[in-house]
Protein backbone atom coordinates (compact mmCIF):
# COMPACT_ATOMS: atom_id res chain seq x y z
CA UNK A 1 0.00 0.00 0.00
CA UNK A 2 2.83 2.52 0.02
CA UNK A 3 3.18 2.36 -3.59
CA UNK A 4 2.22 5.82 -5.51
CA UNK A 5 0.51 2.79 -8.18
CA UNK A 6 -2.43 2.76 -4.84
CA UNK A 7 -2.67 6.94 -4.38
CA UNK A 8 -3.09 7.66 -7.97
CA UNK A 9 -6.05 4.83 -8.22
CA UNK A 10 -7.58 6.38 -5.36
CA UNK A 11 -7.89 9.80 -6.43
CA UNK A 12 -8.78 8.49 -10.57
CA UNK A 13 -11.52 6.13 -8.94
CA UNK A 14 -12.68 9.00 -6.55
CA UNK A 15 -12.82 11.86 -9.49
CA UNK A 16 -15.15 9.03 -11.67
CA UNK A 17 -16.87 7.83 -9.02
CA UNK A 18 -18.25 11.55 -7.44
CA UNK A 19 -18.22 12.93 -10.79
CA UNK A 20 -20.92 10.32 -12.28
CA UNK A 21 -22.36 10.87 -9.11
CA UNK A 22 -22.95 14.32 -9.78
CA UNK A 23 -24.05 13.83 -13.32
CA UNK A 24 -26.61 11.38 -11.59
CA UNK A 25 -28.15 13.83 -9.05
CA UNK A 26 -28.27 16.97 -11.65
CA UNK A 27 -28.91 15.92 -15.19
CA UNK A 28 -32.56 15.81 -16.23
CA UNK A 29 -32.51 13.18 -18.77
CA UNK A 30 -33.38 9.85 -17.11
CA UNK A 31 -31.29 7.77 -19.29
CA UNK A 32 -28.19 9.88 -19.19
CA UNK A 33 -28.57 9.41 -15.76
CA UNK A 34 -29.05 5.66 -15.58
CA UNK A 35 -25.35 5.62 -17.57
CA UNK A 36 -24.10 8.23 -14.88
CA UNK A 37 -25.07 5.75 -12.29
CA UNK A 38 -23.97 2.49 -13.46
CA UNK A 39 -19.93 5.00 -14.01
CA UNK A 40 -20.59 5.89 -10.10
CA UNK A 41 -20.96 1.73 -9.26
CA UNK A 42 -17.95 0.98 -11.52
CA UNK A 43 -15.89 3.43 -9.47
CA UNK A 44 -17.18 1.83 -6.07
CA UNK A 45 -16.02 -1.53 -7.44
CA UNK A 46 -13.24 -0.36 -8.10
CA UNK A 47 -12.54 1.00 -5.00
CA UNK A 48 -13.97 -1.81 -3.19
CA UNK A 49 -10.95 -3.69 -5.13
CA UNK A 50 -8.72 -0.93 -3.62
CA UNK A 51 -9.49 -1.95 0.17
CA UNK A 52 -8.24 -5.39 -1.07
CA UNK A 53 -12.49 -6.57 -0.89
CA UNK A 54 -11.66 -8.05 -3.87
CA UNK A 55 -15.06 -10.97 -3.58
CA UNK A 56 -17.08 -6.87 -2.92
CA UNK A 57 -16.09 -5.64 -5.73
CA UNK A 58 -16.85 -8.42 -7.78
CA UNK A 59 -20.25 -8.28 -6.06
CA UNK A 60 -20.71 -4.69 -6.23
CA UNK A 61 -19.99 -5.00 -10.46
CA UNK A 62 -22.15 -7.76 -11.05
CA UNK A 63 -25.28 -6.61 -8.96
CA UNK A 64 -24.55 -2.74 -8.69
CA UNK A 65 -23.53 -2.22 -11.99
CA UNK A 66 -25.37 -5.19 -13.72
CA UNK A 67 -28.63 -5.88 -12.63
CA UNK A 68 -29.43 -2.73 -10.67
CA UNK A 69 -29.48 -0.55 -13.86
CA UNK A 70 -31.12 -3.06 -15.89
CA UNK A 71 -34.36 -2.97 -13.33
CA UNK A 72 -33.79 0.85 -13.75
CA UNK A 73 -34.23 1.17 -17.19
CA UNK A 74 -37.31 -1.27 -17.22
CA UNK A 75 -38.75 1.06 -15.27
CA UNK A 76 -38.08 4.04 -17.09
CA UNK A 77 -38.87 2.12 -20.86
CA UNK A 78 -42.64 1.13 -19.31
CA UNK A 79 -43.27 4.68 -17.92
CA UNK A 80 -43.08 6.19 -20.95
CA UNK A 81 -44.22 9.79 -20.08
CA UNK A 82 -42.73 10.05 -17.12
CA UNK A 83 -39.52 11.04 -18.28
CA UNK A 84 -40.46 14.93 -18.86
CA UNK A 85 -40.75 17.42 -16.46
CA UNK A 86 -37.68 16.70 -14.56
CA UNK A 87 -36.83 20.18 -13.15
CA UNK A 88 -35.89 20.07 -9.46
CA UNK A 89 -38.53 20.93 -6.80
CA UNK A 90 -39.39 23.79 -5.20
CA UNK A 91 -36.71 22.44 -2.36
CA UNK A 92 -34.05 22.62 -4.03
CA UNK A 93 -31.93 25.25 -2.41
CA UNK A 94 -32.95 23.70 1.28
CA UNK A 95 -32.08 20.63 -0.17
CA UNK A 96 -28.68 21.88 -1.71
CA UNK A 97 -28.44 23.63 2.20
CA UNK A 98 -28.97 20.78 4.05
CA UNK A 99 -26.92 17.89 2.07
CA UNK A 100 -24.20 21.04 2.11
CA UNK A 101 -24.56 21.13 5.82
CA UNK A 102 -24.64 17.40 6.52
CA UNK A 103 -21.92 16.31 4.18
CA UNK A 104 -19.40 19.44 6.25
CA UNK A 105 -20.66 17.94 9.29
CA UNK A 106 -19.74 14.31 8.79
CA UNK A 107 -16.46 15.22 7.11
CA UNK A 108 -15.80 17.40 10.09
CA UNK A 109 -16.51 14.18 12.59
CA UNK A 110 -14.42 11.57 10.06
CA UNK A 111 -11.12 14.71 9.91
CA UNK A 112 -11.42 15.07 13.82
CA UNK A 113 -11.61 11.45 15.22
CA UNK A 114 -8.20 9.94 15.90
CA UNK A 115 -8.19 6.37 13.82
CA UNK A 116 -4.95 5.19 15.51
CA UNK A 117 -1.88 4.72 13.58
CA UNK A 118 -3.90 3.95 10.11
CA UNK A 119 -1.32 0.70 10.17
CA UNK A 120 -3.93 -1.54 8.42
CA UNK A 121 -2.44 -4.88 6.67
CA UNK A 122 -5.59 -5.44 4.49
CA UNK A 123 -7.68 -8.65 4.27
CA UNK A 124 -6.67 -11.73 3.21
CA UNK A 125 -8.70 -13.89 0.98
CA UNK A 126 -11.67 -12.27 1.60
CA UNK A 127 -14.16 -14.81 -0.42
CA UNK A 128 -13.43 -17.88 1.76
CA UNK A 129 -13.53 -15.83 4.39
CA UNK A 130 -16.74 -14.53 3.86
CA UNK A 131 -18.62 -17.47 2.98
CA UNK A 132 -17.41 -18.97 6.66
CA UNK A 133 -18.63 -16.18 8.15
CA UNK A 134 -22.24 -16.56 6.60
CA UNK A 135 -22.39 -19.72 7.30
CA UNK A 136 -21.75 -19.69 10.99
CA UNK A 137 -21.87 -16.55 12.97
CA UNK A 138 -24.09 -14.94 10.50
CA UNK A 139 -26.29 -17.90 9.47
CA UNK A 140 -29.55 -16.47 10.75
CA UNK A 141 -29.46 -12.79 9.31
CA UNK A 142 -28.30 -14.79 6.28
CA UNK A 143 -31.53 -17.00 6.33
CA UNK A 144 -33.40 -14.09 6.85
CA UNK A 145 -31.93 -11.73 3.75
CA UNK A 146 -32.97 -14.68 1.85
CA UNK A 147 -36.71 -15.05 2.67
CA UNK A 148 -36.56 -10.99 2.35
CA UNK A 149 -35.43 -11.28 -1.14
CA UNK A 150 -38.62 -14.04 -2.03
CA UNK A 151 -40.76 -12.00 -0.24
CA UNK A 152 -39.47 -8.73 -2.10
CA UNK A 153 -39.92 -11.06 -5.11
CA UNK A 154 -43.58 -12.28 -4.66
CA UNK A 155 -44.11 -8.87 -3.52
CA UNK A 156 -43.00 -7.57 -6.95
CA UNK A 157 -45.16 -9.62 -8.72
CA UNK A 158 -48.43 -9.33 -6.95
CA UNK A 159 -48.12 -5.36 -7.03
CA UNK A 160 -47.62 -4.94 -10.91
CA UNK A 161 -50.01 -8.37 -11.45
CA UNK A 162 -53.20 -7.15 -13.54
CA UNK A 163 -56.47 -7.86 -11.60
CA UNK B 1 -0.34 5.15 2.58
CA UNK B 2 -3.60 6.62 1.84
CA UNK B 3 -5.49 7.62 5.44
CA UNK B 4 -8.78 6.15 6.14
CA UNK B 5 -10.24 9.92 6.03
CA UNK B 6 -9.83 10.59 2.77
CA UNK B 7 -12.38 7.23 1.89
CA UNK B 8 -14.72 8.82 5.01
CA UNK B 9 -14.83 12.21 3.04
CA UNK B 10 -15.40 10.45 0.01
CA UNK B 11 -18.40 8.40 1.25
CA UNK B 12 -19.96 11.58 2.73
CA UNK B 13 -19.68 13.60 -0.36
CA UNK B 14 -21.33 10.51 -2.02
CA UNK B 15 -24.65 10.49 0.84
CA UNK B 16 -24.49 14.62 0.30
CA UNK B 17 -24.97 13.99 -3.29
CA UNK B 18 -27.77 11.30 -2.84
CA UNK B 19 -29.79 13.14 0.26
CA UNK B 20 -29.55 16.23 -2.31
CA UNK B 21 -31.03 13.84 -5.21
CA UNK B 22 -33.66 12.46 -2.93
CA UNK B 23 -35.11 16.00 -1.48
CA UNK B 24 -35.05 17.98 -4.55
CA UNK B 25 -35.90 15.96 -7.71
CA UNK B 26 -39.22 14.75 -9.34
CA UNK B 27 -39.28 11.83 -10.80
CA UNK B 28 -39.51 8.67 -8.34
CA UNK B 29 -37.02 7.05 -10.67
CA UNK B 30 -34.21 9.52 -10.17
CA UNK B 31 -35.18 9.34 -6.77
CA UNK B 32 -34.44 5.61 -6.17
CA UNK B 33 -30.84 6.17 -8.15
CA UNK B 34 -30.44 9.23 -5.56
CA UNK B 35 -31.16 6.58 -2.29
CA UNK B 36 -28.82 3.73 -4.58
CA UNK B 37 -26.02 6.55 -4.41
CA UNK B 38 -26.38 6.68 -0.56
CA UNK B 39 -26.22 3.09 0.30
CA UNK B 40 -23.15 3.00 -1.71
CA UNK B 41 -21.64 5.73 0.39
CA UNK B 42 -22.60 3.62 3.32
CA UNK B 43 -20.68 0.62 1.57
CA UNK B 44 -17.66 2.37 1.10
CA UNK B 45 -17.55 3.36 4.60
CA UNK B 46 -18.46 -0.10 6.07
CA UNK B 47 -15.86 -1.71 4.52
CA UNK B 48 -13.06 1.09 4.48
CA UNK B 49 -13.63 0.57 8.57
CA UNK B 50 -13.56 -2.95 8.36
CA UNK B 51 -10.10 -2.99 6.11
CA UNK B 52 -8.42 0.15 8.53
CA UNK B 53 -9.84 -0.85 11.89
CA UNK B 54 -10.11 -4.71 12.35
CA UNK B 55 -9.03 -6.25 9.48
CA UNK B 56 -9.23 -9.64 10.90
CA UNK B 57 -12.82 -9.69 11.40
CA UNK B 58 -15.44 -9.29 8.18
CA UNK B 59 -18.33 -7.82 10.57
CA UNK B 60 -17.54 -4.62 7.58
CA UNK B 61 -17.77 -7.08 4.45
CA UNK B 62 -20.92 -9.21 5.94
CA UNK B 63 -22.44 -5.33 6.28
CA UNK B 64 -21.81 -4.37 2.94
CA UNK B 65 -22.88 -8.03 1.44
CA UNK B 66 -26.47 -7.51 3.53
CA UNK B 67 -26.36 -3.66 1.94
CA UNK B 68 -26.28 -5.19 -1.19
CA UNK B 69 -29.03 -7.64 -0.67
CA UNK B 70 -31.26 -5.12 0.96
CA UNK B 71 -30.89 -2.53 -2.48
CA UNK B 72 -31.39 -5.57 -4.40
CA UNK B 73 -34.72 -6.41 -2.78
CA UNK B 74 -35.70 -2.43 -2.45
CA UNK B 75 -35.17 -1.66 -6.36
CA UNK B 76 -37.75 -4.48 -7.28
CA UNK B 77 -40.29 -3.48 -5.06
CA UNK B 78 -39.57 0.27 -5.68
CA UNK B 79 -40.41 -0.21 -9.37
CA UNK B 80 -43.10 -2.28 -9.07
CA UNK B 81 -44.72 0.08 -6.90
CA UNK B 82 -43.49 2.72 -9.43
CA UNK B 83 -45.08 1.13 -12.34
CA UNK B 84 -48.16 0.61 -10.33
CA UNK B 85 -48.27 4.17 -9.76
CA UNK B 86 -48.19 4.81 -13.42
CA UNK B 87 -51.04 2.58 -14.13
CA UNK B 88 -53.11 4.27 -11.77
CA UNK B 89 -52.08 7.98 -11.94
CA UNK B 90 -50.00 7.93 -15.30
CA UNK B 91 -47.39 9.77 -14.00
CA UNK B 92 -44.77 8.79 -12.03
CA UNK B 93 -43.48 12.40 -10.37
CA UNK B 94 -43.60 12.39 -6.69
CA UNK B 95 -45.17 15.89 -6.68
CA UNK B 96 -48.05 15.02 -8.52
CA UNK B 97 -48.96 12.19 -6.47
CA UNK B 98 -50.87 14.43 -3.76
CA UNK B 99 -54.34 12.58 -3.10
CA UNK B 100 -53.59 12.78 0.81
CA UNK B 101 -52.06 16.26 0.75
CA UNK B 102 -54.07 18.75 3.18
Amino acid sequence: MEDVGSVVAFWALAVVTLGAALVTALVRDLVRAVVALVVSFLGVAGLFVLLSADFLGVAQALIYAGAIPVLIVFAIVLTPRAARDNAETGMRWPALVLAGALAGLVIAVAVATDWGDGAREGFRETASAIGEALLNRYVLPFEVASVLLLAAMLGAIVLVRED
Amino acid sequence: MIPIQHFLVLGAILFALGVYGVLARRSAVLILMSVELMLQAVSINFIAFAAYLAPQEFRGLIFAIFVITIAAAEVGLALAIILRLFRNRATANVDEVDTLRW
